[in-house]
């Protein structure tokens, strides 16, 4: 099969919960290959409920989820683990074993990997999530960010093509938040495929090339973040806030100064420019 | 003089294993009816401080505690956590950590029915709760199927249900979207002016924390690095830089036009407003 644009087709995908909660309503969706896609939206609008139909983890009530052109029910869980890895919102979800090696391990050890190729990847992985202080403990004694932490890195370290990151940012600190922008732009050059769930405006306008804003079950924009964040009337009818440099900008009327300015960075060299 | 609603004398607290105490010989008061955000990196020891002032360190967390802290005069030491449970209210990070009940009205009326509050009572109480956290039509849902932001929202309701003099929330806004974060520090502020309660808030999101916060205290590796109103600790840009802590957006902005413009302020601004005010000065833009 040649690899087509789309990794994840979502097609009129419903999600009805017990007690006829309709979760999703409808959603058509392309996830493209070596992009981030971020889902944003308020809480309970069917952010995660989404995500989880791109491996497997929920079967769709109606209509069909492709990956790489195949409904992701064909697939065997340890084929499609290595296609998509997915990180819960909630790391305690996921965290088992009774050391960080051994939960980072646990993983690539299932893969059927050679235990030196299973060792290499380990220590790869603890040293990029600054881990290595805390080898030995157990992960459950671990705060709730290091704990997050340890959940993303225990999907990284099965290589995946592509990774869900449900609220990889809730929890941390400024140095983890910079961490993981900084991983999430890394894979991105490395050509994996992200989806970012998130209410995180800044790390989406720092490193997202799509914005998807879920309402009520459905898809209501699809945009770049710039797009998305000059857009005033759907920030408020979907309850999003720009980042806190986009709404300064915004405050400007000097043409020369754009409404969508998205990181401190931009905004900085914007205002210099206008005196050299 | 009345006693403050919290007096911590040299507080240090040591767990088992670990080289370095958790907080490390801290001092600070907190009037009624201030609130307080409480910032810095992991392991600066923001959690065992709200550990500390709830009094489950010394009472059931496996720690040493050294130093002494106060609420409203009584020594957490020589009192009990039931009794200190009437006083300080605390929401944890991990809302699944703190939900048990099989329903949302259930949760709510779970700590009420442990204080033995009347049954009338509690029912006005789930009510009024519900409605403030705005989770009217979810009254019967199961805590474990809500949202992140519901289960967050639910978990401060329970809390506040039990109308405690001192809230101690440890990043109670971490799974909101950002009008569920707005909704909750509307909540808290309304708290504050109409109640006024006493509100300790461990929060990340410095930007809200600029606009609510009467003073901001910054942990750094168990001790304060600074304490004040959060002009004076937003624009300590380069001490919380060093140790690992954000600004807000536009004071970060600010200090980087500083370096290399006149600046004929004293301080950096800490909101959009006040940004946009210095910055149309410095470079004659509207």
């Amino acid at each position: 099969m040649s690899k087509s644009e789309n990794l994840i087709a979502v097609e009129e995908l419903w999600h009805i919960y017990a007690g006829n909660v309709e979760a999703l309503k409808g959603i058509n969706l392309n996830i493209r290959r070596s992009e981030v896609t971020a889902i944003v939206g308020q809480n309970g609008s069917g952010k995660t409920t989404l995500v989880k139909h791109f491996n497997g983890l929920l079967r769709p009530t109606r209509g069909r989820v492709l990956l790489e052109g195949a409904e992701t029910k064909t697939y065997k869980p340890k084929e499609i683990v290595r296609k998509v890895g997915y990180v819960f919102q909630n790391p305690t979800h996921q965290l088992f074993c009774t050391s960080i090696e051994e939960e980072i391990a646990f993983g690539p050890r299932n893969l059927g990997l050679e235990q030196s190729e299973v060792k290499q990847r380990v220590e790869d992985a603890i040293m990029a999530f600054r881990l290595d202080k805390y080898r030995d403990i157990h992960p459950l004694r671990l705060s709730f960010p290091l704990r997050k932490m340890l959940a993303i890195a225990s999907v990284y370290v099965m290589h995946p093509d592509a990774l869900v990151l449900d609220e990889p940012t809730t929890g941390q600190d400024h140095v983890g938040i910079a961490l993981i922008e900084r991983t999430i732009n890394q894979l991105k050059s490395e050509g994996r495929t992200l989806i970012l769930v998130s209410h995180d405006m800044p790390l989406v306008a720092g490193t997202a090339d799509r914005a998807v804003v879920m309402r009520d079950g459905t898809v209501v924009a699809d945009a770049h973040p710039k797009e998305l964040f000059s857009n005033d009337s759907l920030m408020k009818e979907t309850h999003l806030m720009p980042p806190q440099v986009t709404r300064l900008s915004q405050m400007f009327t000097d043409p020369r100064i754009p409404h969508n300015v998205l990181t401190v960075d931009e905004m900085f060299s914007t205002l210099e420019k206008l005196h050299k | 003089m009345w006693a403050p609603a919290i007096k911590v004398e040299n507080l240090t607290v040591r767990y088992p294993l670990a080289e370095k105490p958790g907080l490390n010989n801290i001092s600070f008061d907190i009037q009624k009816g201030e609130m307080i955000g409480i910032i810095g990196p992991c392991l600066a020891g923001k959690t065992s401080l709200c550990l500390c002032l709830k009094g489950l360190i010394p009472h059931m967390v496996t720690a040493l505690m050294e130093g002494t802290v106060q609420i409203e005069g009584i020594d957490t030491r020589q009192s009990k956590v039931p009794e200190l449970a009437k006083k300080v209210g605390m929401v944890l990070d991990d809302p699944e950590a703190q939900l048990t009940q099989l329903t949302v009205k259930e949760e709510i009326a779970f700590g009420l029915q442990n204080l033995g509050v009347p049954r009338d009572e509690i029912e006005k109480r789930v009510a009024e709760m519900i409605d403030l956290v705005g989770l009217k039509g979810l009254e019967d849902r199961a805590p474990i199927d809500l949202s992140g932001g519901q289960q967050q929202r639910l978990s401060i309701g329970s809390v506040l249900a039990m109308y405690p003099d001192i809230l101690v929330l440890d990043e109670p806004t971490s799974n909101l979207d950002p009008i569920g974060k707005e909704e909750v520090f509307e909540v808290l502020s309304s708290l504050k002016g109409e109640k006024h309660m006493t509100i300790v808030v461990v929060e990340n999101d410095v930007e809200r924390l600029a606009v609510f916060a009467d003073r901001v205290i910054f942990l750094s590796a168990g001790e304060i690095a600074t304490i004040g109103p959060p002009s004076k600790v937003f624009n300590e840009i380069d001490l919380l830089e060093a140790k690992g802590e954000n600004s807000p957006q536009v004071t970060t902005l600010c200090s980087r036009i500083k370096r290399g413009r006149s600046w004929p302020w004293d301080t950096l601004p800490i909101n959009v407003k006040e940004a946009h005010d210095r910055i149309s000065q410095v470079y004659e833009i509207r």
